[in-house]
This record gives C-alpha cells, structure tokens and sequence, in this order.
C-alpha cells in the first residue's frame, strides 16, 4: 500500500502548493519512486535482454559450450587467440571493411546530391521525396530478392542492358572479382532513402533567409552548397556516417540471400560469419568471441569518428 | 549582353540540376518499377525476345498463384502482428523512460541516462546467442513472444522522446504542478499531446525497422506459420516453382504495406529523425 501512496506523490496532497517555491529541494522519495515506476518497463526489457546477454556474451566468449549452449569448461582467451589467428575470419574482417568502404561514402555522397539538388526544385517537392525515399520501404529480404533477379546472369535485366552495349556477361555473384561490388550495389540503393530522409531533413532545417540572402548576393550553385549548406549540414553528416558505418559492420541479410558468403569467400561478412559459426555449427564460445569483437571494434570506430571529425563538425 | 550571359548559365545549370535528379530518381526507381512490370507479365512474355519494361499483355495471374504457392497472407499477418506490437510497446516504455529523465529528480539520473545512451553503441548482435538461448529457454520459438518481446525498449526511442519533452515550456508544467496534477496525470495529458510529432516519427521508424528486421526471426522461426514477410518472401525464390513472375508478384504483395506506412509517415520522419540527437 505504501508504494501505491509513493507513486502519486503530489496528487491531491495539500503539500504540493507549498512546494511551487522550494525548487532547489534536492530528491523527494516519492519522486524517486515514481522515475522508478516510469522506467521500470525499459529497465526490465533492457536487463533481460541487452545487459543480462551483454556479459553473458563475454562469460561464453571464456568457456567452451555444447551445441546446446551450456558451458562445458573454462578455456580462458583460447577463444579469442582462436579466432584471431583464423585467417577465415580476419578475411571476413577484410571483406567487411572493404564493403564498409564501397557502400557508406557512396550512399551519403549519392543522398547528399540528390537531397540539395531536390531542394532547388520549385514545384512536386512532396513526389521528389517520396520517389527518393522509396527504399527505405524495402527491406533487406525484398531487396535481396529484386536485385537477386536484376544480377540474374541469364534472365536478368542488368546483363541484357550490357549486351545492347555490345559488352560481355558479367557474373554479378558468381564471380569473385564482382560480387562484392554487387552486393555493395544494392546495398547502397537500399540504404539511400534513409540516408536522403536524414539529410533532407537537415537541408530543411536551413533557414530559407539565409540561403535567399545568399542567391542574392550572386552565389552560385557550387557556393551555395560548399558555403552554404555543406557547414549547416556537418551534424546531419556526421550522424549518418556513424550511424551508417555501425550498419555496414551489421550487413547480413542481402549476403544470406544473394551469396552465402561466397564466391570463394568473396562476401563473407564479418556478422555472417558470425552466424555460421553460431547458428550452423553451434559453437557459442567462439561466436561470442566474435560479438565481443564485433562490439569492440564498433566502439573503436564511433569514439575515433568522434574524436577525429566531430571537431569539424558545426552545430547551430 | 551580360544579363543574357547569366541567363544561358542559369539554363545549363538548370539542366545539370534536372539531368542529375533525374538519374538519380532512375537508380532509385528503376528495380521497383522493373519488379511492378514483370509481375505483370507471364513467364512466356518475360523469356520470349528482348527484355523490356512495359507488359504487351498485361495478367494478374502470377499474383493469384503467389498467393496459392506461399501463404504470404500468413506471413504479413505475422509481420503486421509484430510490428504493430513492438512499435506500441516501444513508444510506451520509451515515453514513459522519457519522462523520468525529462521531468523527475532521482538519484543516479545522470548516471542511468548515460547507461541508457551507451546502449545505442552496442550492436544488438553483441547480444544474439545469449538472447537465443534464453528464448529456447522460455520456450518462446516460433512464438510472437519470441519475435516482439526482446525489441520492447530501445534507447534511441527514450533520447528522442526525450528530447521533444525538454521542448515542453515550463509555464505548462508549473501550472499543471499548482493545479495539483500527478506526474501520470501530466504525462499522459500534456507531455504525449504536446510530443505527438516526435512520437509519429518514431512509431513509423519503428513499424518500419521492426517490418524489415531480417536476422532474428530467421534465428528463432523454423515453422513456416511463424514466419515474418521477410523471411518468407527470400524462401520463395529457393522453391522449387521459382518462376520469377510469380516471385515478383509476391513481394509486390509483401511491399504494399510498408509503402502505405512511408506514404503516410515521410512527413515525420523528414527532420524528426535527427531532431532528438542535433538540437537541444
């Protein structure tokens, strides 16, 4: 009964008025017990489900388990030491950066183009948008499947578009040498409507004085953007380079349905080879040695972009 | 002379502009509307001759069959039930976290804020297998359960929220304070009232987040009934029919639901995505 008075501290209470005055008054129980109650529901899904798992991962990643998940016994950093030498891995390390590299410049290069140049038409900005933002609706198992036709080397539309060109079969996921491209091709249309709705966003957020002021004073397209909107755009940048190299290091989906890691190993991402060794042949200590990693390097890289570019980065 | 000069510029800037947007528009377009038109056509149509774009005869055939060889009515039920259910649970847990860091006083605020940030920097695959076996554990494969519960709260939803909270002018909150108000009272009648932009925002990203998340339920479903859309739709192209028409009319069906959500929710996520990390 106590805790159910605790939670409508102020309701109704003759105190309530007296307080108005007495703001400085530094934790009274009651509120404490009412955050309580408001956080309860995320602080209970996040114990079971983000904390618990979080060092449970790391108890795992230090022992060996059965296939059913139970620990067997202790083998210290073996896992890791395991993991680190197995040149399979550090070359889905490789090939994980490497599609990082193709696909995160050249979606934001790609969005940030189209969202400035959108702004600079008049008439059918809510179509534009909507055109642009269009993949965001598709998912990665939709996309996989479209562009899984589209690499088709027989049936498939891009291959046939060659060959009017007068050039040769391209074997978009079969071949080695292609297949990452190709994967990073549709992965980069996949994720160009998020990065388009981000920075649209941030162009509308640039006061229109500002930018009339300086049409005004005769800049032109290029001023406009490089003086313009490129400085008032950095945090919406910065935000979409995390956000976006934290995604590329998570990529599973298209690599599941278009190459399972293959040709030859060509797109066996980091997160896929995770999969594989947890879910297909059940080693847990060493798969949660991956996550632990997986979770390291993504910390790395967020506090170095932090470190390196936030400085850059100009916010209103 | 020079007026002339800046205008014949301003033509061929105007064209770059046009030109640009237009290829841009064409990448971006190009494979739904390739995916529409073949769905159109029939098998025969597709392989005979020189690929083309517009169906010379049009049937809706491959829509009826997809929907006969795969239960995609299942799976997007499926699909709806989770996300609708994940993007409620998460505006509630998020709004009510929301506030508790917004408006009330405790010990270890600051702390727990920053323990709640920091989740955002733990990639959700960091917590898989732990999170797959307490789910065997529960006996919750193949189950909603399994697929809704572990994605009821999430950090990113609880800092937007937030944010828009910190907007509420404070005149508003005193006086609901004078009148006597419970904290309940204040943030079910003017804080979610007032944040009902923000909370668009996130409820369409979630709905489509939740919609298009691919590596959990392939984890934890192994029934066909339980499958989401996603899941579903890639096992069509490894059947054994696979006749591409028929796969692309499944996954027009499949798309039609998260189309309708961006053509009514682009509004709220234009600017309020970004609203709760870059302002304030």
């Amino acid at each position: 009964m106590l805790s159910s008075e605790a939670v409508r501290p102020e309701a109704g209470r003759p105190e309530a008025k007296r307080d108005v005055g007495r703001h400085r008054l530094p934790i009274r129980r009651g509120e404490a017990w009412t955050a309580l109650l408001f956080l309860l529901p995320s602080l209970v899904i996040f114990t079971v489900f983000l904390f618990y798992p979080f060092f449970s991962s790391i108890y795992l990643s230090l022992h060996l388990t059965d296939p059913r998940g139970r620990v067997v016994e202790y083998v210290g950093t073996d896992n890791y030491i395991r993991i680190l030498t197995d040149p399979y891995f550090l070359g889905s390390l490789k090939t994980t950066g490497l599609f990082a590299l193709y696909t995160v410049p050249t979606t934001i290069v790609l969005a940030l183009i189209a969202a400035f140049l959108s702004r600079q038409v008049r008439r059918g900005q809510a179509g534009i948008r909507f055109v642009y933002a269009l993949p965001m609706a598709v998912s990665v198992g939709t996309g996989a499947v479209i562009w899984g036709l589209l690499f088709n080397p027989s049936v498939g539309l891009l291959n046939a578009g060659l060959h009017a060109l007068g050039l040769g079969p391209v074997f978009w996921l079969s071949d080695p040498k292609w297949a990452l491209f190709s994967v990073s091709l549709m992965t980069v249309w996949l994720n160009f409507g998020f990065a388009y709705i981000v920075l649209v966003g941030g162009m509308e957020a640039i006061p229109e004085e500002l930018y009339e002021s300086a049409r005004l004073d005769g800049a032109g397209l290029w001023s406009l953007f490089r003086f313009i909107v490129l400085p008032l755009l950095s945090p919406h940048l910065f935000f979409l380079l995390v956000v976006s190299v934290i995604g590329a290091l998570q990529a599973f989906g298209q690599i599941h349905l278009l190459t399972q890691g293959g040709p030859m190993n060509a797109t066996n991402v980091y997160v896929y080879n995770l999969y594989l060794e947890a879910f297909r042949d059940y080693r847990f200590g060493t798969g949660s040695a991956m996550a632990l990693v997986l979770f390291a390097l993504v910390l790395v890289l967020t506090l170095a972009q932090f470190r390196v570019l936030e400085k850059r980065v100009h916010y209103q | 002379m020079r007026a002339n000069n800046s205008q014949d510029r301003n033509d061929r800037v105007g064209l770059i502009v046009a030109l640009s947007l237009f290829v841009l528009a064409l990448f971006v377009l190009f494979p739904l509307l390739y995916t529409v038109a073949t769905s159109l056509m029939s098998a025969e149509e597709m392989l005979s001759g020189r690929p083309h774009l517009i169906p010379e005869r049009p049937t809706l055939a491959n829509y009826a069959k997809a929907l006969e060889a795969a239960p995609l009515v299942r799976f997007v039920e499926n699909s709806a039930i989770v996300s609708v259910a994940v993007t409620v649970g998460q505006l509630i847990t998020a709004s009510l976290a929301a506030y508790a860091f917004a408006f009330l006083r405790f010990p270890g605020r600051n702390l727990l804020f920053f323990v709640y940030l920091s989740t955002m920097m733990i990639p959700w695959e960091v917590a898989i297998i732990p999170n797959y076996l307490t789910v065997v554990r529960l006996e919750w494969l193949d189950t909603y359960q399994g697929l809704i519960v572990p994605f009821l709260a999430n950090a990113f939803g609880v800092f937007l929220l937030r944010q828009a909270f910190l907007q509420i002018p404070k005149d508003v909150l005193d006086a609901a304070k004078i009148d006597g108000a419970s904290h309940f009272w204040t943030y079910a009648r003017i804080a979610l009232p007032t944040a009902r932009p923000a909370i668009a925002t996130l409820g369409v990203y979630t709905f489509l987040v939740t919609w298009n998340m691919y590596l959990w339920p392939l984890i934890i479903t192994s029934d066909e009934k339980m499958r989401t859309v996603q899941i579903g739709v890639g096992m069509l192209q490894f059947q054994e029919f696979s006749e591409w028409n028929v796969v692309l009319a499944g996954i027009v069906i499949v798309l039609l639901p998260s189309l309708a959500v961006l053509i009514f929710g682009l509004r709220s996520l234009i600017g309020g995505l970004t609203a709760g990390a870059l302002k304030g």
